[in-house]
């Protein structure tokens, strides 16, 4: 059953009256069927219209929506084949970044990312796509061996956040998450990092530090998530929705800002609604981008990672 | 000028008429009430607890440089980016800040010597803006790798921030890969690049340039980490165990090499330079 947020409550409606409708005239001699094309219309306008015009909180929510596509849908519908590889051989295999060998197409790549895992029991697992230091060291450890094999990497970002905890603390989280932005700059090879969900802070950037990043048309990405700014700054989480509009956190935003430098579009609604298609637009996107790359040689790509990020801030 | 008058000079209230308010300051640690001469002759660290408190960009560059280095010109970035508005607006914020500030932002560069050895030493300054980083010390941070690239001398890094600047939201980010291209290019170049950790420094600036040093030295009690403490309380609800993410700590977990205190901090930099400095050529 499809799940909606708080904004999309006028489209609920008629879909349960669409739904009512069609209950209530099953056996009936009744013809209906143009009375429900007609609302099938009206709340199909009615969804495109409201995604076309989302405020920064509500991309928020819909970047986190509990039925949005995750790293396996995307690995399952993007992606012709994968093969995990795990262990940072240093202490553990975190389940919250999985990474591999994968083949986009024809095109062979290091795929890595983070999961969030889709229901109790996987979300557990995945420890809600947060990240933690073994986590960053077998991207670390992936990232070298795609440049020893001479593979193009691509991540995909959907993290609130490194997980903050004691262990991670203990075992270097922000070592990890430094190196892990340092390994993604040192690439002899072509990077391409697209924020499917929620980009979070330095959990996200370890991952993201790439010469090309995407967003899915409704992910957010930004320095501290927007409930965290507001208890800050405001002195109250509720304050949210203010602190996502200031800090520009979407796509749109990023692009201007010059922080990305392409939006994947989304099925209307949202990839929760259709993530096969979503998906389907990612894989066409990462493709045109790596084919794109493939041309250049690998001091080049160092320097254009270089550039973009020393060009960030200078006036 | 020596060393410890230009650390006086530095310090906004000691130009003042001399009134019994400020010949005393109390230890934020023991609460123990001090002489501020005292104080500062002993570095601003408490002579009693030996707790280290905070010191300001200049304090710090007159303890670690010999006299007559040279202060780098702060970078000019784009002020205010985003427009932001909080309870009040970034640029009043910005406003108040400088007026309370010999410099117009968190880092500090000084091109030197340290015991007669080419250095250049970037310092962050917590009193600006809780030393956040933002365009101006991501900026500032490359100005200095590129002083040390150009004399070829190692660079020092002193840390201290509760992380990035949410005022430039997803720009303060973006210093964490900028940061590092530079960290890179001095890696490329055979010079040593060390960071002195002080209290506190958290978040973005630890999970990049804080934590990716040749050498990590931190000062003692210092507060290190990346998530806040109060973030790890509410997110795994446990108590935190006694001196959690303290100098001491780090060391004993690996993440930095020694805790060094103050007084012996620019001997200890002057003997790890000997070790790592580029050779002189021939």
């Amino acid at each position: 059953m499809q799940s909606y947020l708080e904004f999309e409550k006028p489209v609920a409606q008629l879909d349960q009256r669409i739904a009512e409708l069609r209950a209530a005239s099953e056996g009936d001699e009744v013809d209906i069927s143009a009375e429900l094309a007609r609302l099938e219309a009206k709340s199909a306008e009615l969804l495109a219209t409201t995604y076309a015009a989302l405020t920064p909180w509500q991309k928020t929510q819909v970047a986190r929506h509990p039925s949005r596509p995750h790293f396996r849908d995307y690995v399952a519908h993007a992606f012709e084949e994968f093969v995990p590889l795990g262990g940072d051989r240093l202490y553990g295999d975190d389940q919250s970044i999985i990474g591999g060998l994968a083949k986009l197409g024809e095109r062979k790549v290091v795929l890595i990312g983070h999961e969030k895992g889709h229901d109790t029991e996987t979300r557990i697992r995945h420890n809600f796509g947060m990240g933690k230091p073994e986590g960053y060291r077998k991207a670390i450890r992936l990232m070298e061996l795609a440049g020893r094999f001479n593979i193009p990497v691509v991540t995909l970002v959907d993290t609130s956040g490194a997980f903050p905890g004691i262990e991670a603390e203990e075992r270097g989280q922000a070592e990890a998450i430094a190196r892990s932005t340092e390994a993604c700059l040192a690439l002899p090879v072509p990077m391409v990092a697209v924020i499917v969900g929620e980009g979070g802070s330095g959990g996200a950037v370890a991952l993201a530090s790439a010469e090309r990043v995407l967003m899915m048309e409704h992910a957010v990405y930004s320095v501290i998530s927007p409930e965290g700014c507001a208890s800050i700054l405001w002195r109250t989480a509720e304050k949210a929705p203010e602190a996502a509009e200031a800090m520009k956190v979407t796509a749109q935003h990023l692009e201007r800002l010059g922080v990305i430098d392409r939006i994947v579009p989304e099925p209307i609604g949202g990839a929760h609604r259709d993530p096969a298609a979503a998906a389907r637009a990612l894989g066409t996107a990462i493709g045109d981008e790596l084919d794109t790359l493939a041309q250049i040689a690998p001091e080049q790509l160092r320097r254009m990672r270089e550039d973009r990020f020393l060009a960030i801030g200078a006036n | 000028m020596s060393w410890l008058s230009r650390v006086r000079n530095s310090l906004p209230f000691v130009a003042k008429r001399e009134t019994p308010d400020n010949l005393w300051v109390k230890c934020p640690s023991c609460q123990e009430m001090l002489f501020v001469k005292e104080y500062e002759e002993n570095l601003h660290v408490c002579p009693r607890c030996n707790h280290h408190g905070r010191i300001n960009a200049d304090t710090r560059l007159g303890i670690l440089l010999d006299a007559g280095y040279d202060l780098l010109p702060q970078p000019s970035v784009k002020e205010d980016p985003l427009k932001f508005r909080d309870t009040s607006k970034y640029t009043d914020r910005l406003k108040k800040a400088r007026a309370n500030n010999a410099h117009s932002d968190a880092f500090s560069v000084g091109s030197g010597m340290i015991d007669g050895r080419p250095a250049v030493v970037g310092v962050q300054d917590f009193s600006f803006m809780g030393g956040s980083m933002g365009m101006a010390v991501g900026s500032a941070f490359v100005a200095g790798a590129e002083q040390a690239l150009k004399r070829h001398c190692p660079y020092i890094v002193v840390t201290a921030a509760g992380g990035a600047r949410m005022q430039e939201g997803i720009l303060s980010l973006m210093q964490m890969p900028k940061a590092t291209v530079m960290t890179r290019r001095l890696k490329e170049a055979g010079l040593p690049y060390i960071v002195v950790l002080t209290d506190p420094t958290t978040g973005g600036v630890t999970a990049s340039y804080a934590m990716l040093g040749d050498v990590h030295i931190a000062e003692p009690g210092a507060l290190i980490g990346f998530a806040g403490q109060r973030v790890i309380q509410d997110t795994i609800r446990e108590q935190l165990p006694e001196g959690f993410q303290r100098a001491e700590y780090l060391l004993k977990h690996g993440m930095v090499d020694m805790v060094v205190e103050r007084k012996d901090l620019k001997g200890t930099l002057a003997t790890l330079i000997d070790y790592l400095a580029p050779k002189k050529a021939a």
